[in-house]
Parts: structure tokens; C-alpha cells; sequence
């Protein structure tokens, strides 16, 4: 195996100045393009203009709810901000950010030059982006002739009948439903490409078991997004049906059933909690051993652990459904499915843990930002497994406990691996270094405040303190925990724009990273940063898991031990 | 920490990997076979629930030769797809034309359907629940009928116009596998629809 023949991975060598061009001449290069690369930077673009516009959203909410009997924001206008915050979140934000890392990554790691349908890929990227704009467009739109109000107001989850045309005339359900009905046509088209790109892209000697773990995860995670955004599309549809053609299918007074929209969109609700995990997942399996300096720990379970977790997601859906009343039988079901999903994502704590254990960690803010996401990420299971027990549930139910136990996966544990996916990557797609100063400072800066927000909100809502509510009374003993926690989120915003900052700044003046800063193993770092269209000027071919170490390491290459 | 970029060659072994058509295709069937489970599922739950008439056993019957017909388009298609792998042209064309044909005789039969039930029996979308759910399911697949249709009589095109060849195979491949998908899933609507909501 010794007898490796290195090649160069540009075929030009030379370094020149781009000529200067038009801004038209670079417009028309993005809008047209079907470089996986591009498209998925655009994702990522994409994805944290809506992130810092739902950001925005729920610190107006959190300006409402810092004091009592506040009137900052009307009532009409609330409902309208955790409706737009939850909607732009789960679709705008953490979709398309997962996929534009699962774009950008997965063609490189797998020596792909690109992924297995480009122009689908453009297609999927644009119709959500379309979807996007749609939804806010509502706030222009949406009033109808019916002076109704303007964006949706139904919640993310848009429980029957309010959707129905009594309780949301005009149009800004109709916006709502368009919207996430496009979206989850991007999505689907993503999650085909990326399926067809791993299973008939690969470099040659990347068999399955040799894969990065980033590109095994970002496997299940299509297949699970295929049996779990179709019910919701499935379901979008019927609701247009409902309000467009008067069919009757949510509608209670022609006999139909609120509760069966209520399943319909947890069978997707639930499994999406994964899919926008599972990528976390992703990252923390390239990030942790890379910065502690050893092989994963565990990789065939690591697998099996993903690919258990896509299976079982798939029965839990009705956790979400127990204050509805099913009955004992359906109850204790999804009691214990829910708390047997525990099992394979103990089992990845613990991989991760092994890890790290003996290594010679790094603590670079990509690695910190990591092993904040591993305690994090463990609370967040915690307060799962406590919700996961119906009785506790029925007391918890819609409450800001609920609100703080899935902030704590979404940010604690999603959030927080993307900022460290971004401190590891960004010198790959900018061919730029990110401030290490500036990261430690956001990184305890954001951490901070995640915890004064998110700890804490666990407290109002085991005192009974709603969710969704508008306002409280003074003597309910909610309002210094709220004033707290709304100081958390400004603390958090601090946070951000110092990463925002360190992204643009770091873009012009920061150091260069070269191919390979961070001495890695996979593949996405053996090609020059930023990388050439073509990614690779030969195609690579592989004998192990960890080619570059292999090449670095010739006496001793990880092939004679797989 | 090297700068220069250096790619891997390790020396393997014989490597060939799946057609990304074949994937491609295998993956929107699974995407568009959660969709009709969510429609059948939505159909099953609520038979027998409408508050008012008309009902199933009032006014369907049961469609045998279109359905005959659209099953035996599953056959014409495999016998131009293997016609085109032989690089028999002629015969491409006239199976895919069978196909065609086939398919358009279900649609025709599934809009006199629709005609009559409207028509005669009074029977739109909002009408109940029997047909919210009936049109919707039965129209969600004869959307992918009239889909396939559109893509099949291009290919037809395309052979006529002698600009299809055996290298375009694998092209093909992938459209008869979602013209059998289409049939199997009328199997099921059939059963639900026609059988058990009955």
C-alpha cells in the first residue's frame, strides 16, 4: 500500500488576480450556476439572511415578554412573530443550512467533481428560495379583500380548524401553506440528489464502510427526509384542497377530523426534529476527532446508531399528541418508542466521548463550540426523556418547559455545531482562516447567554407559565425569570454579530488557510481552498477512511487495519 | 499543514457503481409513495364517515377494462424498453405507441367516470367527505398518469423521429420505472377505493 503517487490537486498553479467584472457579468455567474459549490453557498446565504430576520423576530418576542402587561407589541402582531419565527426556523433556516453544508461537503469528500443532478440541484435550491420569499411576502400580500391581516398567524404547526377559511380568512394562510409546500419540494429534490450523489458518485476504493461519517449521516438523513417532508406534503396539499376547493378534509362540521391533521404533520414534524439533528451529528463526527487528534471511536456502531435513529423517528410521532387523549394503548407505545430513541443517540454521546478520550485535544472555537454541542445536546436528551413519560407530559404539555427543552436541540445542540461546522469549514470555502480571537470570544459570549436564556426558561413553564402566551400578570412570579431571560437573548445577539463580523472581516484581511489548515483526513482537504470548479484535477481513489492520513503516513497507513 | 494540495491515488481494486438514473428514480418513488400513503390512509379514515349521501355503493363501479388496460401498459413498456436495448427501433416505436395508447384509454375512462359522477350523480369535492377524499386520491394518481403520458409520447417523438438509440437505454430505463410505479400504485387505489371502500 506504500506505493502511493501523489498528484497535484490544481492543474493551474499559477496565482493571478481575477480581472475585474461587471457586477451583472457575476449576478448572471450565480443565478445560472450549477456548481454544487456555489449552490451551496448560496443555501448558506440564503439560509442566514432568514435566520438573522427570525433572530430579530424573537427578540421582539422576548422585548413582549421581558416585562408584565406589556403592550410593546399588539396581540394580532405576536401571533405573527412566533408563527413567522417557527415557520422561517425549521424551513428557511435550518433546512436550507443543513443542505448547503451537505452540497458543499459531500461531493468533496466522496472525490465526486460534482453532485449526481447539478441542474435539479439549482432547481431545488431556487424553488425553496422561492418559497422563502413567498412567505414573507405574505406581510404585503396577504391581506386579501377581507382586510384580514397580513402574515400567517396559525402557528408553525397550523392545527385545524384555525386554518380553516372561517377562522383564517384572506390570504396569509394560503402564503403559509405555499411556502412550506415549495420548500418541502426543494427539500425532497435535495435529498434525491444527495441519495443518488452517494450511491453512484464515489471515487473509486470509497466503498460505504470507508465513507466519511458526515456522508453516511447525510445519507439517512434524505432517506428519512423522503418518507417525512412527503406527509407534509402530502398534507399541504390537502389543506390547499380545503381552503381552495372546499373539500372537507380537516373540516369537523362534514364530519372530518382536526386530529388527523395533527398526525399528518407530526409524521413529519417529529422525523424533521432528526433531520435537522442528524447533520449536527454530521459535523461534531468530522470536528471531534479531527481536533482530538485520533479516529472516530466506534465507527460501524456510529452507523448503525444513525441509521437506527432514522428508523425509530419514524414511530414517535404522537409524543407530540398526548394532551390530545389517545388512549392507554397508543399512549404507552409512544411512551417507550420515544425513550428507546435514547439508546443509539447514547451510544453516538459516548462514541464521541471515547474519542476525545486519550487524545491530544485542540481547543480551537471550532472544537469548543463542539464540546459545548456534547453537554448541550445531553440536556437536551434529558429534558426529552422527562417529557417523553405521558403523565409528566399532560403537567408540561404547552408550556415553556417544552419551549426551553427544544430551544436547547435546535440552539444548544444544532446552533451551536453549526458555528463550530463553520469555524472548520470556512477555510475551505473562502480559503480564509476565521479569528480564533474573535470565535473564543463568541463562543463565551454566546454560551453565556444561551444558558442565562435557555436554563432558566425551564422554570417558568414547570410554574405553569404557557407557551404562546402574549402576556402575564405581574404577581404570577414569572417576571424576573423573564426579564432574564430576555437579557440571554440580547446577550446571544452580541454574540452573533461578533461572528457575523468575523465572517466579513475574515474574509478580507484574515490569514491564508491553504489546503489543509487543520493537518485533517478526509478528502475535502486535499484539493486547494477555496477549490477549483473542477474540485479535483484527477479524480482521487482511496484505500481507507482516512486517505489524507494515509498519504501523510505512508509506514503506517489506516488500510492495514480496516 | 501542507499548502500544496496533493490528491490521493491509492491503488484499487475494479469499480463500478449504480446508475444515478436508476437511484434518482428509486428515490422519488419512495418520495411519492409516502405521499399516496398519507392520501390512502386519509381515504381509509374516513369511509363510511360522510354525513351525507351520495355513497360509494351508491354510484361507483367498478372500472375493469381501463384497469386492465393501464396493468397491460406496464407490459408494452418493458417489451420497448427491451426492443431499445436490442437497438430494434421499429419495434421501440410501436410498443411505446401501445403504451401510449393504453394509458390514454384509462384516462379516457377515468373522465367519463368523473363525468358521470358529476353530472348525474351530483358528486364533487365538497359535496362530502366520500368525495373529498375519492377525487383527490383517484385525481392525485391520474395527475401521474397524465405525467407519464407526457413523457412517454416524447419518447414516442423521439423514436419516430429516429433521434432515440440503444445508448439512450438507460433514459428509458428510468421512465418505464416510474410508468410501473404509476400501475402499482392503481393496484392499491384500486383495492381501497373500488374493493374495500365499497
Amino acid at each position: 500500500m506504500a506505493t502511493q503517487t501523489p498528484v497535484s490537486a490544481v492543474v493551474d498553479q499559477t496565482t493571478h488576480t481575477a480581472p475585474r467584472r461587471l457586477w451583472l457579468e457575476v449576478l448572471h455567474e450565480w443565478v445560472t450556476t450549477v456548481d454544487h459549490k456555489k449552490i451551496g453557498l448560496m443555501y448558506i446565504a440564503y439560509a442566514l439572511i432568514f435566520l438573522v430576520i427570525a433572530g430579530f423576530e424573537a427578540i421582539l418576542m422576548r422585548i413582549q415578554l421581558a416585562l408584565p402587561n406589556n403592550h410593546f407589541v399588539s396581540p394580532q402582531v405576536f401571533n405573527r412573530l412566533f408563527t413567522m419565527h417557527g415557520t422561517t426556523m425549521v424551513f428557511f433556516v435550518g433546512m436550507p443550512i443543513l443542505f448547503g453544508f451537505g452540497n458543499y461537503l459531500i461531493p468533496l469528500m466522496i472525490g465526486a467533481r460534482d453532485m449526481a443532478f447539478p441542474r435539479l440541484n439549482a432547481f431545488s435550491f431556487w424553488i425553496s428560495a422561492f418559497g422563502g420569499t413567498l412567505l414573507y411576502f405574505s406581510y404585503l400580500g396577504g391581506d386579501g379583500l377581507y382586510g384580514a391581516g397580513s402574515a400567517p398567524d396559525v402557528g408553525w404547526w397550523a392545527y385545524a380548524p384555525l386554518t380553516a377559511h372561517a377562522f383564517s380568512p384572506g390570504h396569509s394562510t394560503d402564503y403559509w401553506t405555499l411556502s412550506v409546500l415549495l420548500s418541502g419540494v426543494g427539500t425532497i429534490g435535495t435529498a434525491l440528489n444527495i441519495v443518488a450523489t452517494t450511491i453512484s458518485m464515489r471515487c473509486p476504493g470509497m466503498k460505504l464502510n470507508r465513507m466519511p461519517l458526515l456522508v453516511w449521516i447525510y445519507l439517512v438523513t434524505s432517506m428519512l427526509v423522503f418518507v417525512a417532508v412527503s406527509p407534509l406534503t402530502a398534507a399541504q396539499i390537502m389543506l390547499m384542497l380545503d381552503r381552495y376547493l372546499g373539500s372537507h378534509f380537516f373540516d369537523t362540521q362534514a364530519g372530518g377530523s382536526a386530529v388527523l391533521w395533527m398526525h399528518f404533520f407530526w409524521i413529519f414534524g417529529h422525523p424533521e426534529v432528526y433531520v435537522l439533528v442528524l447533520p449536527a451529528f454530521a459535523f461534531a463526527n468530522e470536528i471531534i476527532p479531527v481536533f482530538s487528534r485520533k479516529a472516530i471511536f466506534g465507527y460501524p456502531a456510529m452507523v448503525a446508531a444513525t441509521v437506527g435513529i432514522g428508523f425509530i423517528s419514524l414511530s414517535v410521532w404522537a409524543h407530540h399528541m398526548f394532551t390530545v387523549g389517545l388512549g392507554p394503548g397508543a399512549n404507552t407505545f409512544f411512551v417507550l418508542a420515544t425513550m428507546v430513541i435514547g439508546v443509539p443517540t447514547g451510544i453516538k454521546i459516548f462514541n464521541w466521548l471515547a474519542t476525545m478520550w486519550g487524545g491530544k485535544i485542540h481547543f480551537t472555537a471550532s472544537m469548543m463550540f463542539a464540546i459545548a454541542f456534547l453537554f448541550q445536546f445531553l440536556i437536551a436528551g434529558l429534558t426529552g426523556i422527562i417529557l417523553s413519560a405521558a403523565p409528566l407530559d399532560w403537567q408540561l404539555g404547552n408550556s415553556y418547559f417544552v419551549v426551553a427543552h427544544f430551544h436547547f436541540v435546535l440552539v444548544g445542540a444544532i446552533l451551536f455545531m453549526l458555528f463550530s461546522a463553520f469555524y472548520y469549514w470556512y477555510p475551505k470555502m473562502t480559503g480564509r482562516m476565521l479569528s480564533e480571537r474573535l470565535g473564543k470570544w463568541h463562543f463565551w459570549i454566546f454560551l453565556i447567554g444561551f444558558h442565562l436564556t435557555f436554563d432558566l426558561m425551564h422554570i417558568p413553564g414547570i410554574l405553569g407559565m404557557p407557551r404562546r402566551i402574549y402576556t402575564y400578570e405581574a404577581d404570577r412570579g414569572w417576571t424576573l425569570l423573564n426579564m432574564l431571560v430576555s437579557t440571554g437573548a440580547f446577550i446571544q445577539t452580541v454574540g452573533t454579530l461578533i461572528f457575523v463580523f468575523n465572517m466579513v472581516w475574515s474574509y478580507f484581511r484574515g490569514a491564508i488557510a491553504g489546503a489543509d489548515p487543520w493537518d485533517a483526513w478526509t478528502l475535502e482537504w486535499s484539493t486547494a481552498s477555496p477549490p477549483p470548479a473542477y474540485n479535483f484535477a484527477t479524480i482521487p481513489s482511496v484505500a481507507s477512511r482516512r486517505p489524507l492520513w494515509d498519504l501523510k503516513h505512508p509506514e503506517d497507513p489506516d488500510s492495514n487495519y480496516e | 499543514m501542507s499548502d500544496a494540495a496533493v490528491i490521493p491515488q491509492a491503488s484499487t481494486e475494479e469499480w463500478s457503481l449504480p446508475s444515478r438514473g436508476v437511484v434518482g428514480m428509486a428515490c422519488l418513488i419512495l418520495a411519492e409513495a409516502a405521499i399516496f400513503i398519507i392520501f390512502v390512509v386519509a381515504y381509509i379514515f374516513y369511509i363510511g364517515k360522510s354525513l351525507s349521501g351520495p355513497t360509494p355503493r351508491d354510484v361507483l363501479e367498478l372500472p375493469i377494462f381501463s384497469s386492465i388496460c393501464l396493468l397491460s401498459s406496464s407490459f408494452t413498456v418493458h417489451k420497448a424498453e427491451s426492443a431499445l436495448h436490442k437497438g430494434a427501433r421499429g419495434a421501440t416505436s410501436l410498443w411505446l405507441a401501445a403504451t401510449v395508447l393504453l394509458g390514454s384509454i384509462f384516462l379516457a375512462a377515468t373522465g367519463a367516470e368523473w363525468y358521470h359522477l358529476i353530472k348525474y350523480d351530483h358528486l364533487t369535492i365538497r359535496t362530502n367527505l366520500f368525495g373529498t377524499t375519492f377525487y383527490s386520491l383517484v385525481g392525485l394518481h391520474a395527475t401521474h398518469v397524465i405525467i407519464g403520458l407526457i413523457m412517454l409520447s416524447l419518447a414516442l417523438g423521439f423514436s419516430l423521429g429516429g433521434q432515440m438509440t440503444s445508448k439512450h437505454y438507460p433514459r428509458l430505463q428510468v421512465l418505464s420505472l416510474y410508468w410501473h410505479f404509476v400501475d402499482a400504485v392503481w393496484v392499491v387505489v384500486f383495492t381501497v377505493v373500488y374493493v374495500l371502500g365499497r
